[in-house]
């Protein structure tokens, strides 16, 4: 009686420890993948919080001569100001070093602000102008001051008016507008994400009208429709082919054909976002193919029982049931659309584009690659405006998996 | 052979690629009654019963020959349409399979596909007297606009019975409708068959001998896809003219 239960015991325990030790490898890989992701974004946070802020100088500007807008030359009376601030400097070279305070967009800043408040006409006031990126480097604690002179970018003197402005609170930092409102620019306080955000959802937009229907009406046809042949299988293979080629592939045929052959406007979202069609097709095809197939053959036959036709069991029963699954590959399948540079670079997608998109066949660029236009600028700068990129690059794949998730949850139907 | 069958079947012979699945059927079926096939698993039956309404036109694999005549119209014929052909035969499976929808939008679903509904009163009607036909309106009433899928297994199999019987079908196909209930369920089906027939037509397929006995008028008993003997069902269980039925029906084969 006593043997009962207990004659494999050491056989047991032994089955019991693997399995104790394969939970825990699961577990252990999950945390250290869960850890590595953490370190990914808490870096990346880091590095770009940054491109949130940046460093504004004050200077009372002397317009008392000036009547209207136009009496105003800006440059000059910022150099006066600035001369003024600072009467000590009198060489030619470090007056050139001090016009260098100011980011050089400062000209139109102040006619902006004039613009905006026409009383300041006649007065001197005092105004906030964006400085140069050295400085805004500086604010941040980027520059290494204990580091001798030739090695960093900012040069004693300049740093020592720079501190002398800190001193009496002409210096201050602000929430930084610009990076979301415009568009790239050679100067990294200048530089903005908008338009290169614009010509990604441009691009999207166009990837998306075009890949989901044709897509869907390409799965439906193969699993519904279609009768099992030779063909059929041969074209099977080759979707399930194309959708490894490599994104560059896609790039060469859109530049071949798009471009070549067609003669669409190079740089445009619109053939941008054909590229990413094709690549994104066949993930779409096979995704939606899956869908179709885990919808079980009784709904099928219980409306073609009925006298359905196939487009009505189609249209009316399984296309509604395989739908969330469509939508969350359609989703994989832009979310890889998104994140995607090669082909764009060889579609002209790369250019350095400073306004913003107005249209489908405006030249544009995407998230990607504007990420890796800035990854690859040499100023210290860039490299926060590249990390916060970044950000706003996950934050909009984070969103379109959220309005996955709300399709699936909306369209779903238990069976 | 019995007087003015509603379907007759000759020589049918179906394949599934080179696979004979079915060898020369001749079988009548009698309007009213309910006609059980019976047989041991793989013999044809389900075969034979998705030929009439020619659900086997789905398997692109399958070719059948002969004629099944319903009404005296082959309906492989070429100007047969298998739309019109599906409303006049309806089909229960074998695992109720009601559509994720409402309970109303499952029984009003064939109607409307065949524009036999002009008004929302006409749906109503429509979908209260199939119900009520499937014994299932008592239960349901009040809940019409719950999913089809809710109810209990015996009651979606009453479901989808209404819903067939709600295009006013004239051939009611039944695939092993009770197979997947419990007993008590299976009850209540059976009784529905007896009370459909005065209505419809029913062919029912069967693993269940004691079903067989019990529901039908007539039985025939299909082995190796052979049509081995058909009759009122009462002489086929008493007296079975072949050995083979004998043998099916005492238990030594299936």
């Amino acid at each position: 009686m006593t043997k009962l239960f207990t004659s494999a015991e050491a056989h047991l325990k032994a089955r019991h420890r693997s399995e104790w030790r394969f939970r825990w490898l699961g577990r252990l890989a999950i945390l250290f993948s869960l850890g590595f992701l953490a370190i990914m974004l808490v870096s990346i946070t880091l590095l770009g919080k940054g491109a949130l802020s940046r460093a504004e100088i004050a200077l009372t500007v002397d317009l008392t001569e000036a009547s209207t807008l136009e009496d105003v030359n800006a440059k000059k009376t910022l150099r006066n100001a600035l001369f003024a601030t600072f009467p000590e400097v009198t060489s030619r070279g470090e007056k050139r070093a001090l016009l260098k305070l100011l980011s050089p967009d400062s000209g139109y800043e102040l006619a902006r602000q004039i613009e905006a408040n026409p009383a300041l006409l006649g007065q001197s006031p005092t105004l906030w102008f964006t400085a140069s990126d050295d400085i805004d480097q500086y604010t941040k604690g980027a520059v290494d001051i204990t580091q001798p002179e030739n090695r960093r970018q900012l040069k004693d003197t300049t740093l020592g008016w720079v501190q002398a402005l800190e001193s009496r609170g002409a210096l201050r930092s602000v929430f930084n507008t610009a990076f979301f409102t415009s568009g790239d620019s050679r100067e990294p306080e200048l530089a903005g994400i908008f338009s290169a955000l614009v010509g990604s959802i441009l691009s999207l937009t166009v990837c998306f009208a075009l890949s989901f229907p044709l897509g869907i009406m390409a799965a439906l046809y193969l699993e519904e429709f279609s009768k099992k042949s030779r063909w059929s299988d041969f074209i099977e293979v080759n979707i399930n082919n194309l959708a490894a080629v490599p994104s560059i592939v896609f790039g060469l045929l859109g530049m071949a054909v798009f471009l070549n052959t067609f003669g669409l406007p190079r740089s445009s979202p619109l053939v941008g976002g054909m590229v990413l069609a094709l690549m994104t097709l066949p993930t779409i095809i096979i995704a939606s193919r899956a869908a179709l197939r885990s919808v079980p053959p009784s709904i099928r036959e219980a409306a073609l029982g009925m006298g359905a036709t196939g487009v009505q069991t189609t249209f009316h029963h399984v296309l509604p049931l395989a739908l969330p699954g469509m939508l969350t590959g359609a989703i994989v399948g832009m979310a890889r659309a998104l994140g995607e540079t090669a082909p764009l670079i060889m579609i002209g997608m790369v250019a350095f584009i400073v306004d913003v998109p107005n249209g489908f066949t405006d030249a544009a660029t995407s998230l990607p690659v504007q990420i890796f236009l800035w990854a690859d600028s040499p100023e210290r700068g860039f490299l926060e405006k590249t990390s916060a990129a970044i950000l706003v690059l996950l934050g909009l794949l984070i969103v379109m998996n959220l309005v996955a998730i709300v399709l699936r949850k909306k369209f779903e139907r238990r069976f | 052979m019995s007087k003015d069958p509603i379907i007759t079947a000759r020589d049918v012979n179906v394949f599934y690629g080179d696979k004979q699945a079915l060898n020369g059927i001749s079988l009548d079926v009698p309007r009213h009654k309910v006609t059980s096939l019976i047989g041991p698993s793989g013999c044809g039956k389900s075969t034979f019963l998705r030929s009439i309404n020619r659900m086997n036109d789905l398997v692109d694999i399958c070719r059948v020959e002969g004629d099944i005549k319903i009404e005296g119209k082959n309906i492989y014929d070429k100007d047969v349409d298998v739309v019109a052909l599906r409303a006049h035969v309806g089909m229960v499976f074998q695992k109720p399979n009601p559509f994720p929808k409402s309970i109303f939008e499952n029984v009003i679903y064939g109607p409307k596909i065949h524009g036999l509904i002009k008004s929302k009163s006409d749906a109503e009607e429509i979908v209260e007297k199939s119900l009520r036909r499937a014994g299932l309106w008592k239960e349901v009433a009040d809940r019409l606009q719950e999913p089809g899928t809710s109810l209990s297994g015996g009651q979606q199999q009453r479901l989808c019975i209404a819903r067939a019987i709600a295009v006013q079908p004239s051939i009611i196909l039944m695939d092993e409708p009770a197979s997947a209930l419990d007993p008590i369920a299976t009850a209540v089906i059976e009784e529905l068959i007896d009370e459909l027939r005065a209505k419809y037509t029913i062919i029912i397929v069967t693993h269940s001998m004691q079903q067989a006995a019990r529901v039908s008028q007539r039985t025939a008993f299909f082995h190796m896809g052979d049509l081995v003997e058909a009759g009122p069902t009462k002489e086929l269980f008493t007296t079975p003219k072949d050995e083979r039925t004998q043998n099916y029906i005492s238990g030594r084969i299936g």
